[in-house]
């Protein structure tokens, strides 16, 4: 039988049996239960499976589990501590960022990742130019494009805590 | 199927090499869309995407030298000895995409629609394996072939540095393929020009505006493409792919840096 695959999920090292070349998005939700990463349209397109690796937002619909083997990853689920929100969630809210809230676990990834790579004064029109691999059906981006810029703006005031980089 | 991981570079080409139907994985995102579309199969998946000897960009004389395990982020942070590369690396995919996909992974594929095959042609790069040095004029041959041969494994690719260059691309709106993408270059003072997402048989060089070009004529009476030889899909038809090419290629010539 072949060996377990671990990686770090949410902080915590897990382990799957499961196949190598299963799909981490498959194993993040079928195997170890974290139903917050979405399956949209399985064809790399979408964003609703975006996840951090090592910090960094990726597909989880175009990944194998055998790649991230040794790796940090982090979902919806791992972004907040205790009872408080990332400050990305919290302009999600505060900014009313979703509606059915179907696309907002990689919506929120994809924010972390534009906040990261352009700071806290990020313009909106880089946001929506990097919002291009995210859709959203309810037609709510005029919203999600504030609340990223705001979300941006919060993170500036506190240490990167989603991965260890 | 079986997925293997091997540490070292030789480890990898000796495991592509060793029968049956083996496929390199580097980032994946060309590879894992296919095999999820029962396009590909293969017994084996060769994991190359930690191999640091397959990263980085370094600069050796008159050419840039990009490892084939290069992420499209990677290229568009550190292509700036060729601003135009740094800048159509930028217009791949998505950010999620550009933080997975390759650069080796995307010539090996040969989409007729990808950006980075115009690049390879316009800047007369050199692609090499762990068995070749095939110029870009010999390994494109014709959508999604390729001079690899079985195990075949880019480990870099050389591209020249050119005096000026500049990438223009009409993009899919949901893919970010190009519909036609035109990369024009003047490599010691002569033009080069080349066109993906358009042609019928996949990258092309366009001969008739490197002539124009050569001959500083006056854009504006290059005529299109022939149709005929221009790809025909649901997004758009022959004719107006064969339009988007002189628009690209005007856009291009203003914007050469």
């Amino acid at each position: 039988m072949a060996m377990a695959i671990s990686f770090t999920l949410n902080g915590d090292r897990v382990s799957s049996d499961a196949d190598p070349t299963a799909l981490l998005v498959s194993v993040i939700r079928d195997d170890l239960r974290k139903t917050g990463t979405h399956i949209g349209c399985d064809t790399s397109q979408c964003g609703a499976c975006n996840v951090l690796l090592d910090g960094i937002p990726v597909k989880s619909c175009t990944l194998l589990l055998g790649q991230v083997e040794g790796h940090e990853v982090t979902t919806i689920e791992g972004l907040a501590s205790d009872e408080t929100l990332h400050p990305m969630q919290q302009a999600f809210k505060d900014e009313h960022g979703l509606q059915c809230g179907f696309c907002t676990p990689g919506m929120v990834m994809t924010g972390i990742g534009i906040a990261h790579r352009h700071g806290a004064n990020v313009e909106k029109d880089v946001i929506a130019h990097e919002l291009e691999g995210n859709l959203c059906r309810c037609t709510g981006y005029v919203n999600i494009v504030n609340a990223i810029q705001a979300g941006a703006a919060a993170m500036a005031n506190q240490p990167r805590q989603e991965a260890a980089e | 199927m079986t997925y293997l991981r091997p540490v070292t570079l030789e480890d990898a080409i000796r495991l592509g090499g060793s029968g049956g139907d083996a496929a390199y994985l580097a980032g994946g995102h060309t590879l894992i869309p296919a095999m999820k579309a029962r396009l590909r199969d293969p017994d084996k998946l060769i994991d190359i995407g930690q191999l640091a000897e397959l990263k980085g960009i370094d600069r050796d004389g008159d050419r840039l030298w990009v490892g084939a395990g290069t992420t499209h982020a990677g290229v568009e942070a550190g292509a700036g000895g060729i601003p135009a590369l740094a800048h159509m690396a930028s217009l791949i995919g998505d950010p999620q995409v550009r933080a997975r996909g390759t650069l080796g992974g995307a010539l090996a594929n040969n989409d007729p629609a990808a950006d980075y095959p115009a690049a390879a042609l316009a800047l007369d790069a050199v692609i090499e394996t762990d068995r070749a040095a095939h110029s870009a004029e010999d390994f494109f041959q014709g959508m999604f072939y390729t001079a690899l041969e079985e195990g075949e494994l880019i480990r870099r690719v050389g591209f020249r540095i050119p005096d000026r260059a500049a990438y223009e691309k009409f993009r899919h709106p949901a893919s970010r393929y190009a519909i036609a993408g035109v990369f024009v270059a003047f490599l010691g003072g002569e033009p080069r020009v080349a066109v993906t997402g358009a042609g019928g048989d996949g990258v092309f060089r366009w001969t008739e505006a490197e002539e124009a070009l050569e001959a500083e004529s006056d854009l504006g009476n290059i005529g299109a493409p022939d149709p005929a030889d221009m790809t025909s899909d649901i997004h758009a038809g022959a004719e107006y792919r064969a339009h988007l090419c002189t628009v690209m290629l005007k856009r291009a010539v203003e914007n050469l840096s």
